[in-house]
C-alpha cells in the first residue's frame, strides 16, 4: 500500500465509504494518513486522551476494556470515533492482533471531514445504531 | 562540497554498521562511538551532509537556530533554541551550528548546515567511509538470531546489527498518466530559466510551496493543486502543515496576484503541439473536470525512502514514502536487527496525540532520537547499563518541572519523548532520562512518572503519566502563556499528582 490511488482503492468496497465517487475516495485518501501496526502493538489506549479516527485496510484488532476481549475488528471497520466525537479518552484499548494497516485522520479533523461528507457521516451513524441494537439485545438477554 | 580522502572501516565485519552520512548517521555514529561500540558507517556520499549537500532547492533551510537563544551556547537548554546542530556530551561540540551563520536570517543557508555538519564530524572525530555505495543485503540465519551482509561498491560488510539512516530522499511521482512529462521537485533547474513561464506545481506541501516562494519574481503565473486544502503550520499550530516561510503565495493567491492554489487530483497531462502543457484536473469540491495550461510542470510530490532490498527480506513499509514500520526503539517492526536513524524514525508515529505527530522527520527531532536509539542498543546488545542517578524523592518534584520548562528533548518530540522518574523499593528514586512515550506506557517495570509536553493544536502544555501498580494515569497541567512550569501552581498541582505515587513524601 503506498498511493493515493491504491488507498482510494482499496476503502472503495467499504461500507463506511460506499456512497463517495472516486475523486472524493481520493480526497479522503489524502486526508487520511496510513499508518502501521506490528501484532501485539496497542493502537488505542484505554484512558488516554488525543486519539484518532481509524480504519483497518488490513490486519485486525482487539478490542480490549479492563482487561476483557469485548470484540474483534477487522478489514473495514472502524474505531476511535467515540472518543473523538465526545471528546473523552477511549474506554477500551485496542491491540493488534496481527499486522495491522489503517488509515487515521488525527482528532481534531474529524469534525471538518464529517461536515465535508454527509454520506461518510450517515454510514457511519448506521454502524453505531447496529452496535447500540446488539448492545441493546445483549443487554436484554443478560436481564 | 567537501571531499574526504580518509577510507576507513575496509570491508569485513563488523558489531554494527551505519549506512549513511547525513545529520542520522553522524549523530548515530557519534554516540556510537562514545558508548565505545565498534562500528563501520559507510556512505556513497563524497563527504558529510546528507540531503544538506544539495537542498532546500532554494538554499534556505526551514529550521532555526537563534544565535542569542535565551539559554547559554553549549548548554543542553540552547538545544530548544537550535534545530541544527548535532547533540554532544562535550560541551564544546555543542550549539555550534550559530558559529557558522552570517546574521542575515534564524534560518540556516543550506551551505551553513553543511559547514556546521562537516565541522561537528571533523571535530567529533566521526568517521565515515564515503563513496562507498550499499548495493544489496543478505539475511543468513544463525542459531544466535539473523546476520546482515551489506554488499556495496567497496565489497561487503558483514554485521549482527544494521542501522539505516539513508533519508527520506528518493524522488516519488505518482502514477498520473502523463507524469513523465512533469520534472520532480528533485529535477528543478535554476529559477531564472522559469523567468515568464507559466507553472503548475502538482503538491501543496513545503516542498511545493518553497518552489512557488522561489519561482514568484521568475514566473508569470504558478498554480498549485492537490486533493486536498492546503494548510500552513500557522493553522495548525504544529509543523503540520506549508511552513510560515512560504506563505506568500498564500496571500498572493487570495489577492488574485497571479498564484491559484487548487484542490484538485491531478488526472493527466498531455503536451500540446506547441510545446507547452494541459493538466486535466478533477476538482475536489464538485468532482467536476477542470483544466489549466501550463508552460512547465513540477511535480512536487514527495520522496520515499531508499530501502533497496529490505522490504524484500521481511521490512514491512507503509505510506506514500514507503517508511519502514518500526517498533518503540527504531527497530524494523517485522525485521529484528535492522534498525533505523534520521528522518526514517518518522515511522515510528508513536501516539500522534491530536493528530500532531513527533518531528523525527526533522534534525532536531530525529537526532534525539538516535541518542535514545544508541542507549537502547548498547543496554540491549551490548550489555552497557544507562546510568541512572539517584533522585532524593524531595527533589523529583522540581526535577520533573525543570525537565518540561527547559528539556529540549520534550520540546522538540511532543508526546513522543519523555523524561522518567522510577520509584522502585529496591533501587529507590532513579532518573531514568529520556524514552519514548510509548515505551514508558506499554512497557513493565516498577512504579514511575513520566513527563511530556504536548500540543493539542491550540496550547502546550506540560502532561504528567503515572504509572502505578501497572496501570498508567494521565494529567494534563494547564498551559502557561510564557511556557514556564516552575512556579508555584505548578509546584502544587505536581505534588499533588505525585503523593499518589510517594504517600504525600515528594511534596515535603
Amino acid at each position: 500500500m503506498a498511493s493515493r490511488e491504491e488507498i482510494a482503492d482499496a476503502i472503495a468496497g467499504m461500507a463506511l465509504f460506499a456512497d463517495l465517487a472516486r475523486p472524493q475516495l481520493i480526497g479522503v485518501a489524502s486526508r487520511f494518513e496510513e499508518t502501521f501496526f506490528p501484532k501485539d502493538a496497542r493502537v488505542l489506549r484505554q484512558g488516554l486522551t488525543g486519539s484518532g479516527f481509524y480504519v483497518i485496510l488490513d490486519g485486525e484488532a482487539d478490542v480490549i476494556a479492563d482487561g476483557q476481549k469485548r470484540a474483534t475488528l477487522a478489514r473495514g471497520e472502524f474505531f476511535g470515533e467515540v472518543s473523538v466525537l465526545l471528546g473523552e479518552p477511549p474506554i477500551a484499548d485496542v491491540v493488534a492482533t496481527r499486522p495491522l494497516r489503517c488509515i487515521v485522520l488525527g482528532g481534531p479533523g474529524v469534525e471538518a471531514f464529517l461536515v465535508d461528507h454527509p454520506r461518510v457521516m450517515y454510514r457511519m451513524l448506521q454502524a453505531q445504531a447496529r452496535r447500540l441494537r446488539g448492545a441493546n439485545q445483549r443487554f436484554a438477554a443478560a436481564q | 562540497m567537501t571531499e574526504r580522502d580518509e577510507r576507513p572501516f575496509p570491508p569485513g565485519e563488523y558489531p554494527i554498521v551505519v549506512v549513511g552520512s547525513g545529520p542520522g548517521a553522524l549523530q548515530t555514529s557519534y554516540f556510537l562511538g562514545r558508548y565505545g561500540i565498534a562500528h563501520a558507517v559507510i556512505s556513497a556520499d563524497p563527504g558529510p551532509g546528507g540531503m544538506f549537500r544539495k537542498w532546500p532547492f532554494f538554499q534556505r533551510l526551514l529550521s532555526w537556530t537563534k544565535p542569542y537563544a535565551p539559554a547559554e551556547r553549549h548548554t543542553r537548554a540552547f538545544e530548544r533554541w537550535d534545530w541544527n546542530s548535532m547533540l554532544a556530551i562535550e560541551p564544546e561540540l555543542r550549539g555550534i551550528s550559530a558559529e557558522f551563520m552570517d546574521g542575515t536570517s534564524d534560518f540556516p543557508s543550506r551551505p551553513e548546515m553543511e559547514a556546521n555538519l562537516t565541522a561537528f564530524a571533523d571535530r567529533a572525530g566521526v568517521l565515515v567511509r564515503y563513496g562507498c555505495r550499499w548495493e544489496s543485503t543478505r539475511r543468513e540465519e544463525t542459531p544466535d538470531g539473523d546476520r546482515f551482509t551489506l554488499v556495496t561498491s567497496d565489497g561487503e560488510y558483514r554485521c549482527r546489527y544494521a542501522i539505516f539512516a539513508v533519508g527520506v530522499a528518493e524522488p516519488y511521482s505518482p502514477k498520473t498518466p502523463g507524469i513523465e512529462l512533469a520534472v520532480h521537485y528533485a529535477d528543478t533547474r535554476d529559477a531564472p530559466t522559469y523567468a515568464g513561464k507559466r507553472l503548475f506545481i502538482i503538491g501543496k506541501q513545503n516542498s511545493g510551496f518553497e518552489l512557488a516562494s522561489g519561482l514568484l519574481q521568475w514566473a508569470s503565473r504558478i498554480a498549485l493543486s492537490s486533493p486536498s486544502p492546503a494548510k500552513t503550520s500557522i493553522e495548525t499550530r504544529s509543523l503540520v502543515g506549508v511552513r510560515a516561510r512560504y506563505v506568500q503565495p498564500f496571500e498572493d493567491s487570495i489577492l488574485g496576484g497571479g498564484v491559484d492554489i487548487l484542490s484538485a487530483s491531478t488526472k493527466g497531462i498531455t503536451r500540446n503541439p506547441n510545446g507547452t502543457f494541459v493538466v486535466q484536473l478533477e476538482r475536489s469540491d464538485t468532482a467536476m473536470p477542470m483544466t489549466v495550461e501550463a508552460d512547465e510542470v513540477i511535480a512536487a510530490t514527495g520522496f520515499t525512502c531508499p530501502l533497496l532490498d529490505l522490504p524484500s527480506l521481511g521490512v514491512a513499509t507503509f505510506g506514500q514514502s514507503k517508511l519502514p514500520a518500526q517498533t518503540d526503539y527504531w527497530e524494523s517492526a517485522t525485521l529484528p536487527g535492522i534498525f533505523f536513524a534520521g528522518t526514517i524514525t518518522q515511522g515510528q508515529g508513536g501516539l500522534k496525540k491530536h493528530g500532531i505527530p513527533p518531528n523525527s522527520g526533522a534534525v532536531h527531532g530525529a537526532r534525539y532520537n538516535a541518542r535514545v536509539l544508541v542507549g537502547e542498543i548498547a543496554r540491549r546488545h551490548f550489555g552497557i547499563e544507562p546510568t541512572r542517578p539517584a533522585l532524593a524523592l524531595r527533589d523529583v518534584r522540581d526535577h520533573l518541572l525543570d525537565e518540561a520548562t527547559l528539556a529540549p528533548e520534550l520540546w522538540h518530540q511532543k508526546a513522543f519523548l519523555a523524561s522518567v522518574v522510577s520509584f522502585d523499593p529496591d533501587a529507590g528514586v532513579r532518573d531514568e532520562g529520556i524514552m519514548p512515550l510509548t515505551a514508558f506506557l506499554d512497557g513493565e517495570g516498577p512504579d514511575a512518572v513520566a513527563m511530556t509536553i504536548e500540543s493539542d493544536g491550540t496550547s502546550i502544555f506540560p502532561v504528567v503519566y503515572v504509572r502505578q501498580g501497572g496501570r498508567n494515569e494521565e494529567y494534563a497541567l494547564e498551559a502557561d502563556p510564557l511556557h514556564d512550569y516552575q512556579g508555584l501552581a505548578y509546584r502544587r498541582a505536581l505534588g499533588t499528582i505525585l503523593d499518589r505515587l510517594t504517600a504525600g513524601a515528594s511534596a515535603a
